[in-house]
């Protein structure tokens, strides 16, 4: 490969994580306040094409985004109330929001199949942007891929270093103890609930408005199950999703670079890669129960109801 | 406000009330929804709960589609039981598709009609190998089996793509990605005449009684629960969890191949890429519609059928898309778990003041 096409493979991996990585980032939130989200994928399905169908009225990529955060929040809040406060099963109320969310985009997005955005414009950082090879890998994105860097920072400051993080956590960890301590563990966890699923809802705009950028039904294609995936391969530190994510992306981008230097594989097969990589990643990291253990939250998925 | 007191002991009562309550609070949305498309809102429901059982015919195409999620549902009430949460049948239906496949596309035109025992038996093992992978790294690994079973769902539609794009491609299909149209001699056997409806629907009565046996009247069908209900009890008893894991995957994964070697071998006769329809998803709905119960799931798996033609109806009738199906299936699912609440909690209303401070 010469140089140009690795500053390319190089492009489309830090594009493609980064779909990824803001859904994995949100889930993550979920997570640390004890909340698994089975329903992403259908989150990000919906937050699709309520983004992709907004700009295509507006034609504002941020009114765009912003519409797909609100769909993503709301659905996320239908889960949050369900297994908060009517104590549901969380598999369970996860699954049903994935099935729906996959049925009613496909709906919603039945008038949308046609349509195509406009060729977007093309971002480019001044001086940095010119470096050969470092320059088209780097600093040629759109700005949403430096976003989820600074989400990144942002996060490890907020759980790590911040006092709202810390009762997030608590929230996860134990909640009887933050509940004793008088803290409305419902009310935090459904707010976590709410801004995990609308970065799962940003992650799926982002998806229809600017990676592919057109709606085809169920074009999610598993994103939201990997990003899922990547909670548990970060071990839930934030670092590591955001290098997990860039990871998955470069397996994603692999099979079309592949393809284009000419190997002689079907492509059926390239395109099992991020499923296959998901399988095997999470077998190895799965395989030491401590490893997992030292930084899961002591609570996640395990129903919490004051009184009871 | 309101506050949920636990109940000592599960109501028997809502337990068979709830899916009733969660299929007319379902009704009550898909009337708004209607009403919000500008529809005709009891030519929608006539659309799909009185059509799909006005003729003969029609009951049959009823039948055709809830043999396949009424199969699959048996399995995966195993499964879900066993607290195993298998959410990849759509995949092991898809290899049992392929494997049923490839045995019809060996049969000549001058075998016997038995070719369809081998067909179907080799639906079941392609299932059965494709939950394995899941029970082995879940087993092995500690690997989550939500993740596994469903990344292998991709897995599944994508080898099948390969092979009907690829090596199974029929030579004279005009360069559809399609298989030959298999023998007539491995069609299964249908019930009756004009009618699609085939010996499938037989098999999966026969899978509710034998699953009935299994689990309420066997020890191997008690043990294989109690790691779900209770697994500090299980272990006490000496029931193992392995066991249970392999038991659940491997039934289940069977049923799915079964269905999915019934479905091309049965209804659809070659292999295309088309074969995943969702049922493996649908049945995850049936399963807990029916309250994982053999006799419950026969009523749900009827039930979704007629979402499914419902659907179908809906867009040559009211020009709404297809797609409607899932919305309705999501939607008793959900409205299905919430109402289960009621099963488990009292809900005791709150004067104002005091949920302040309740909350």
């Amino acid at each position: 490969m010469d140089t140009n096409s690795l500053a390319l493979l190089f492009a489309s991996m830090l594009n493609s994580g980064t779909v990824l990585a803001i859904a994995a980032l949100g889930l993550l939130i979920n997570e640390k306040a004890g909340i698994v989200n089975l329903g992403a994928e259908g989150i990000m399905l919906c937050a699709a094409i309520a983004g992709f169908a907004t700009v295509v009225h507006t034609g504002n990529d941020w009114v765009g985004f912003a519409a797909g955060m609100a769909a993503g929040g709301a659905l996320a809040a239908i889960l949050g109330l369900l297994v908060i406060w009517l104590n549901t099963n969380q598999y369970a109320t996860g699954l049903a929001l994935s099935l729906f969310g996959a049925g009613f985009s496909a709906f919603a997005g039945q008038r949308f199949v046609q349509d195509k955005l406009p060729e977007r414009p093309h971002f480019n950082i001044p001086l940095l942007g010119d470096i050969p090879v470092l320059g088209p890998a780097l600093f040629r994105q759109h700005p949403m891929v430096y976003l989820a860097i600074a989400l990144v920072a942002w996060l490890m400051w907020f759980l790590y270093r911040s006092r709202t993080g810390l009762v997030l956590r608590s929230v996860g960890e134990s909640p009887e103890s933050a509940h004793a301590l008088g803290y409305p563990v419902r009310g935090i966890r459904l707010a976590a609930v709410v801004a995990g699923g609308a970065l799962c809802g940003l992650a799926g705009a982002y998806m229809s408005i600017i990676y592919t950028p057109l709606w085809v039904e169920g074009m999610v294609a598993g994103k939201g199950w990997i990003a899922l995936a990547l909670t548990t391969f970060a071990t839930w530190r934030p670092a590591r999703v955001l290098l997990g994510a860039y990871l998955f992306g470069g397996v994603t981008m692999l099979q079309f670079h592949l393809q284009a230097i000419g190997v002689e594989v079907p492509s059926e097969f390239l395109n099992m890669l991020p499923y296959l990589a998901t399988i095997v990643v999470l077998a190895l990291i799965s395989r030491n129960p401590a490893w997992i253990r030292i930084n899961m939250p002591a609570s996640l998925g395990k129903p919490f109801y004051p009184g009871t | 406000m309101f506050k949920l007191e636990p109940r000592p002991e599960a109501s028997r009562f809502w337990s068979l009330a709830s899916p009733v309550l969660a299929l007319a609070i379902t009704v009550v949305l898909g009337v708004i929804l209607f009403v919000a498309l500008g529809k005709d809102p009891v030519r929608g429901l006539q659309v799909f709960f009185w059509e799909p059982i006005s003729s003969g015919y029609r009951l049959g195409e009823l039948m055709v589609k809830a043999t396949p999620l009424l199969l699959i549902a048996l399995g995966l009430a195993v499964c879900f039981r066993s607290n195993v949460w298998n959410i990849g049948a759509e995949g092991q239906f898809v290899l049992g598709a392929i494997a049923a496949g490839g045995v019809a596309l060996l049969a000549g035109k001058d075998t016997t009609h038995w070719i369809v025992v081998p067909i179907l038996l080799a639906g079941v093992l392609g299932g059965m190998a494709w939950a394995g992978i899941t029970a082995l790294l879940r087993d092995k690994f500690n690997a989550n089996e939500i993740l596994v079973s469903l990344m292998l769902v991709y897995v599944a539609s994508l080898f099948l793509n390969y092979m009907v794009f690829g090596p199974w491609k029929d030579p004279a299909g005009y360069n559809f990605p399609q298989t030959k149209t298999f023998e007539a001699v491995t069609q299964i056997p249908r019930l009756f005449k004009g009618s699609r409806v085939n010996i499938g629907l037989i098999l999966a009565l026969l899978g509710v009684a034998g699953l009935w046996v299994f689990l309420f009247r066997t020890r191997a069908g008690f043990a294989q629960q109690v790691g779900g209900l209770a697994p500090a009890a299980a272990r006490y008893a000496g029931f193992s969890s392995r066991k249970a894991l392999w038991t659940a995957l491997l039934i289940s994964g069977g049923a799915a191949g079964l269905a999915g070697g019934l479905e091309v071998a049965g209804p659809v006769g070659q292999l295309t890429p088309y074969i995943p329809v969702g049922y493996g998803f649908a049945a995850i709905i049936v399963a807990f519609v029916g309250r994982l119960h053999p006799v419950g799931m026969v009523f749900s798996a009827i039930l979704m059928s007629m979402f499914y033609i419902g659907g179908e109806l809906a867009q040559s009738r009211l020009g709404l898309p297809k797609s409607l199906t899932g919305v309705f299936q999501g939607l008793l699912l959900f409205t299905l778990l919430a109402c289960d609440t009621l099963m488990a909690y009292r809900i005791r209303f709150l004067p104002a003041a005091h949920a302040v401070k309740g909350a």
